[in-house]
């Protein structure tokens, strides 16, 4: 297991100005693997996961210590290129985000912006992005119709299409199936079951039945703690903490 | 006696349809009044000649070239210039003292009577930069003028475009820049049109600043360094100076349809360019 690591948090704390969101998390993120989070709302979950990419440079008060490794990098350190990262890491989020365009350009954003100009390469990519989020059937005809006109269900595939569009490493979701129906649901977990052979994928979900389902490891986060990590099968069954028990069987959250 | 919800509702509407309805009827009874006086003198040899014996006879066609040079001129140079500016003051700073201060600037900017801003323009770019009374004082003069409506009204449309899309942004990995040219602008558009569309209306129409700097000179002006004297001028010299009522009101009759053709065009435009990015 130890060569498939892609990421390594260590000691990682998050600070918004005074607030400390996260303290001092430990964890190893693996490829070829879905990282489950879990935990009830304000413990810290999200801050983690945009904390991976540095969506959260983007805050004014945010501040950290400790280290994220990403590749052998630290991904804080001055020199590294943010852009460029967030590419390899990318994210879909809670509420699916179309930008106000045709579906194509959406897809096509991410790479336009890395600088792919050639339409052919732009056409490949589409193609593969929403192939992999099980969309391409569903749009292959409309590709220049506006993003607005798809159900909820497909805008948050064709979101998750936009993601690898620029073929990252590692793929965040924040609860991504949050505003979906069942349906919707399980042909995301279905996408991520396929996606997870090439990619490190790190799911933060409020549904504790999605995280038992559809993740192979799962962290249980309280209060911006990381009290315990272990495969999904064995944390539901058997839980090592008390707190994590009583989260996972309803008892508070 | 107590009025009854029912009552008061159908008082307060009947209210809101009076002062609606006086509204336009004002508006329609200016354009209607000043084309009812001056259509007929609209010809197409009033629209492609010179003026003759101050404006007694012949056309406005040099007024019109003057209008077109010195408004376009104004707008080129404070369109980029606002909308750059709004851009570092909304996505290149953080909220602080010194963007309340400009902000409060441009608000005050807004407040001043265009005169004062004609009289800025005399002493700076008149008589001070010596580019005497032509098309470009008056440009400079009248850019500096709407700067203030075009950084308020691209100020709004841009803090208007969603957060998310920002994040979206930045998440699949654009700059900055990027972020700002091909997402911000782009859902901007519409609002930043219209400020430009008010500034265009508002640079035709003026007449205070452009006396003091573009000048009042008849002739056709073939350099941007010439006088020129531009349509409302043209009417306020006309009427104030009792040279030709006729005339003044045909003059205006053009300034009201010009506008108004500005105003319809620009609108038809902004809901082709919002069909387009939604």
């Amino acid at each position: 297991m130890k060569d498939n690591t892609k990421i390594i948090v260590d000691g990682f704390s998050a600070f918004y100005g005074q607030t400390e969101a996260l303290k001092k998390i430990e964890l190893s993120i693996f490829s070829q693997e879905r990282l489950a989070i879990i935990g009830p709302s304000n413990s810290g979950k999200s801050t983690f996961l945009r904390s991976l990419n540095r969506l959260n440079d983007l805050h004014r008060h945010f501040s950290y210590t400790g280290k994220i490794v990403f590749d052998g990098k630290d991904i804080y350190d001055p020199q590294v290129n943010v852009p460029s990262l967030r590419r390899r890491i990318g994210m879909v989020y809670a509420v699916p985000a179309p930008l106000p365009c045709s579906i194509y350009d959406n897809i096509a954003y991410g790479p336009k912006v890395s600088g792919i100009r050639s339409r052919s390469q732009l056409d490949e990519l589409v193609e593969f992005g929403l192939k992999n989020a099980f969309l391409w059937d569903e749009v292959k005809d409309r590709l220049h119709q506006p993003a607005s006109n798809l159900s909820g269900g497909q805008q948050q595939r064709m979101c998750l299409a936009r993601s690898l569009a620029l073929q990252p490493e590692v793929l965040l979701l924040d609860e991504p199936c949050s505003g979906l129906d069942p349906i919707s649901t399980a042909k995301i977990e279905d996408a991520l079951l396929e996606l997870k052979s090439s990619y490190a994928i790190v799911l933060v979900t409020n549904n504790t039945k999605q995280a038992a389902r559809a993740s192979d490891r799962t962290v249980f986060f309280l209060m911006g703690q990381l009290i315990e990590v272990g495969q999904t099968g064995q944390l539901f069954t058997t839980p090592a903490d008390k707190r994590t028990e009583a989260y996972i069987t309803g008892q508070f959250g | 006696m107590k009025i009854t919800p029912a009552t008061s509702q159908r008082f307060v509407v009947t209210i809101l349809w009076l002062l609606t309805a006086i509204t336009i009827l004002v508006l329609l009874f200016i354009i209607v009044y000043i084309l009812f006086h001056g259509i007929r003198n609209v010809t197409w040899s009033f629209l492609t000649e010179s003026p003759r014996r101050m404006g007694r006879q012949g056309g406005v066609f040099p007024m019109i070239v003057g209008t077109i040079a010195v408004t376009g001129l104004a707008v080129l140079i404070a369109a980029p210039v606002g909308v750059l500016t709004t851009i570092f003051l909304t996505e290149y700073t953080r909220e602080s003292k010194l963007t309340s201060v400009i902000r409060f600037g441009a608000d005050c900017l807004a407040a001043i009577p265009s005169i004062i801003f004609g009289l800025f323009g005399f002493v700076f770019f008149v008589v001070v930069l010596g580019m005497g009374f032509s098309i470009i004082s008056g440009a400079l003069t009248l850019a500096i003028m709407v700067l203030p409506t075009i950084i308020r009204t691209s100020e709004e449309a841009i803090r208007a475009v969603p957060a998310v899309y920002r994040e979206v942004s930045y998440g699949l990995g654009s700059t900055r820049w990027q972020m700002v040219t091909r997402v911000v602008l782009k859902s901007a558009l519409p609002g930043i049109g219209t400020g430009i569309v008010l500034s265009i209306g508002r640079c035709v129409s003026e007449t205070a600043a452009v006396m003091l700097t573009a000048g009042s000179a008849l002739r056709m002006p073939y350099s941007p360094l010439e006088s020129s004297r531009t349509l409302s001028l043209h009417f306020y010299i006309l009427s104030r100076e009792g040279i030709s009522m006729q005339n003044a009101y045909a003059t205006a009759s053009v300034l009201i349809i010009t506008i108004l053709a500005i105003n319809i065009i620009a609108y038809l435009l902004m809901r082709r360019l919002i069909a387009k990015v939604r």
